[in-house]
């Protein structure tokens, strides 16, 4: 008798916890939906806008579907309309961009690989307040140099120039890649350059034959970051660069605020959508390649 | 010629003291082994003979050739790393050569060092694997192959087998004697597990605090400890240190511990220095093997003591006896059974005490 009641006791929470569970369920569903669709919302906006004609814009309202796939203002944003003077469209300043990020990132990725390798494997007396020195550069705020870095430029008459911005951000990189890469150096026992040492090593051979092909998961990671970085940059290409040298984000703007006669809204989602497909691309590419790296891994025993 | 010479040498790091005026010498064919707890300085003490680490004072002589500011690669030794230090990128092969690649040693002798040493080693069925594909104990093989090759004049071993399991250790361990026993190159190995050293070593410097302690072979650290520090060391459980004093009278020595209404006749006890023992303050040192539950010798020294815990840890008991408020402990088999907290009659071998001066420390 006394052991039945305690049975549907038992049956009664165990149906009140399945609905809970069930609500709950339903609930984080539903939340989760809520943001994503506030996330992509924009981008949604941005799509639809740009396959529609002006007409379709005046027209209707920002989510109605755009009538027919209709790339003409994707065509115009990248290529231009063909005449003269006034008319700004992003293909030349879109490889200006990888003209400076390509260096840019290999130069600074491979400086802080090198930092890292001798702040972790080569310790000399008084390495950590250099390491500390070099992180304040990721707490500096790129306003606050502007103006002298604009000098340093204009002394080494880069200034105005792919080159220029090219130094720039590689100067402005190293602390990142370096915290990046010591970090990682650390990790690796330091054994394994002494083994190299009694085998006849040196520096740069132990870099290169046996600490770099381990790095890959952290290249990747650094790679990302600083490509993302470079090429979504505004301030120091605004500010260190016009004209024919700007790279792409600031052609956008120059674009999309110098409006002649009508905003085209069209193009100038077209144009804000193939300035950030670049760092898509290396998200989808090396994030995939850095999961692979991440599990292949293994150093240790 | 000595194989290996150190002199006088001094290291610190900053103003910590790691090692002080350290003399060592080791002849051709001799393994020895450099045995303390951590941080006693024996892993840096390695690393400068490898010339990995730079030196504060002294010289390192390798066939009596100062050695001191030469580089790793050209003193004619290999390493083995606890970590293996394998480079994960190579695979056993590129591994074993890279060495002798760094050296530009032609490409037969090269092929030729290793197919021996990899048959010799048996991880000619790995060549092409990488360090991630192999076992703890392919992977010590591999690295010892690694030093192998290279031809050394002396092996540095730094705790090569602490990463491995209880089982594989033991394995290892008669791997690496047999290696030694065939080859006959000089081996300095560092550890801190005083199995291997006892079991691997022909010579063993126990060292503390940057001090070489004693050095000597196995059978007089086991027998005749050289301080305290070392008779507590070597050993498990440690031997038994029972504070007392001396009583000389004509040409009779006693030891009497502090509360006891008995004496410890320690006539044929082997002083350094006879001078000034009457009423000296020592420790008398026996270890638990050393106590026996039967008479087994003329001179056996009978006690009665009381019996306070017993440990059973299978082929033998660990016994912890009250002798004068000290506890003393003693090893018997485990077929023994003594009664808890009554008197046993016990019996001291007394040809195995070691007797210490209670301030120095030093073995008298």
């Amino acid at each position: 008798m006394q052991a039945k009641t305690v049975n549907s006791n038992y049956k009664k929470l165990e149906q009140k916890s399945k609905y809970t569970n069930m609500f709950l369920r339903w609930f984080l569903y539903f939340v989760l939906i809520l943001f994503a669709s506030y996330f992509i919302f924009p981008l949604y906006v941005m799509i639809v806008t740009s396959l529609k004609t002006m007409e379709e814009i005046r027209q209707g309202t920002l989510l109605t579907w755009p009538s027919s796939l209709n790339f003409d203002s994707w065509l115009v944003a990248w290529g231009g309309r063909g005449y003269g003077a006034g008319d700004t469209f992003l293909r030349p300043y879109f490889w200006n961009s990888i003209k400076m990020v390509v260096p840019a990132v290999f130069f600074s990725t491979f400086i802080g690989a090198m930092t890292g390798y001798v702040l972790t494997k080569w310790r000399f007396k008084g390495d950590s307040w250099v390491f500390l020195f070099l992180l304040f550069g990721c707490f500096i705020p790129f306003q606050a140099i502007l103006l002298p870095m604009a000098r340093t430029l204009g002394a080494l008459g880069i200034s105005n120039s792919i080159i220029g911005l090219v130094v720039v951000h590689t100067v402005y990189g190293i602390p990142f890649t370096t915290l990046f890469f010591r970090n990682y150096y650390v990790s690796i026992p330091t054994e394994l350059v002494k083994a190299a040492r009694i085998d006849g090593a040196g520096f740069f051979k132990i870099f290169f034959k046996i600490l770099l092909p381990i790095s890959a998961p952290i290249i990747v990671v650094t790679v990302i970051w600083q490509f993302t970085q470079i090429w979504n940059d505004f301030l120091f290409g605004s500010t260190f660069s016009f004209g024919e040298a700007a790279p792409i984000q600031v052609a956008l703007n120059n674009m999309v605020l110098s409006s002649t006669s009508v905003k085209e809204y069209n193009v100038d989602m077209a144009s804000a959508i193939i300035a950030g497909i670049p760092t898509l691309i290396v998200y989808v590419l090396a994030g995939k390649y850095f999961i692979r790296g991440l599990t292949s891994g293994a150093v240790k025993g | 010629m000595k194989t290996l010479k150190i002199e006088e040498l001094s290291k610190n790091f900053g103003t910590t003291e790691v090692l002080k005026k350290i003399n060592l010498e080791i002849d051709e064919g001799n393994f020895l082994v450099l045995l303390g707890p951590s941080g006693c300085g024996k892993s840096t003490l390695l690393n400068i003979i490898a010339g990995l680490e730079t030196i504060n004072e002294g010289n390192v002589y390798i066939d009596d050739y100062n050695v001191s500011k030469v580089e790793p690669k050209d003193r004619n030794i290999a390493m083995v790393f606890q970590s293996y230090a394998l480079y994960p990128s190579m695979n056993v092969k590129e591994n074993m050569v890279f060495g002798l690649k760094q050296a530009k040693i032609s490409k037969e002798k090269i092929e030729e060092q290793l197919t021996k040493v990899s048959s010799f080693l048996q991880v000619d069925e790995l060549l092409n694997r990488k360090p991630s594909q192999l076992s703890g104990g392919q992977r010590q093989r591999v690295a010892i192959g690694r030093a192998l090759v290279r031809e050394p004049r002396i092996f540095l071993f730094d705790e090569p087998l602490s990463n491995l399991d209880a089982k594989l250790r033991v394995e290892m361990r008669r791997e690496i004697k047999k290696l030694h026993q065939k080859l006959k190159t000089t081996v300095v190995y560092v550890t801190h597990d005083q199995t291997e050293a006892m079991s691997l070593g022909t010579k063993i410097a126990i060292m503390n605090h940057g001090v070489i302690q004693q050095n000597d072979s196995p059978e007089n650290i086991y027998n005749k400890p050289s301080n305290t520090f070392v008779a507590d060391f070597i050993g498990s459980p440690s031997m038994n240190l029972i504070k007392g004093k001396l009583k000389q009278s004509s040409d009779k020595i006693f030891f009497t511990a502090e509360g006891t209404n008995f004496d410890i006749p320690i006539n044929n006890y082997d002083f350094n220095n006879t001078s000034q023992l009457d009423n000296k303050e020592v420790c008398f040192g026996i270890r638990p093997e050393h106590i026996h539950f039967k008479k087994s010798n003329e001179d056996d020294f009978e006690v009665n003591l009381r019996a306070d815990l017993s440990e059973y840890i299978g082929h033998e008991q660990i016994m912890t006896f009250n002798y004068a408020n000290q506890d003393l402990l003693a090893k018997f088999p485990s077929t023994i059974k003594i009664e808890l907290n009554k008197e046993t009659k016990l019996y001291f071998d007394l040809t195995q005490v070691s007797l210490f001066d209670a301030n120095s420390e030093d073995r008298i």
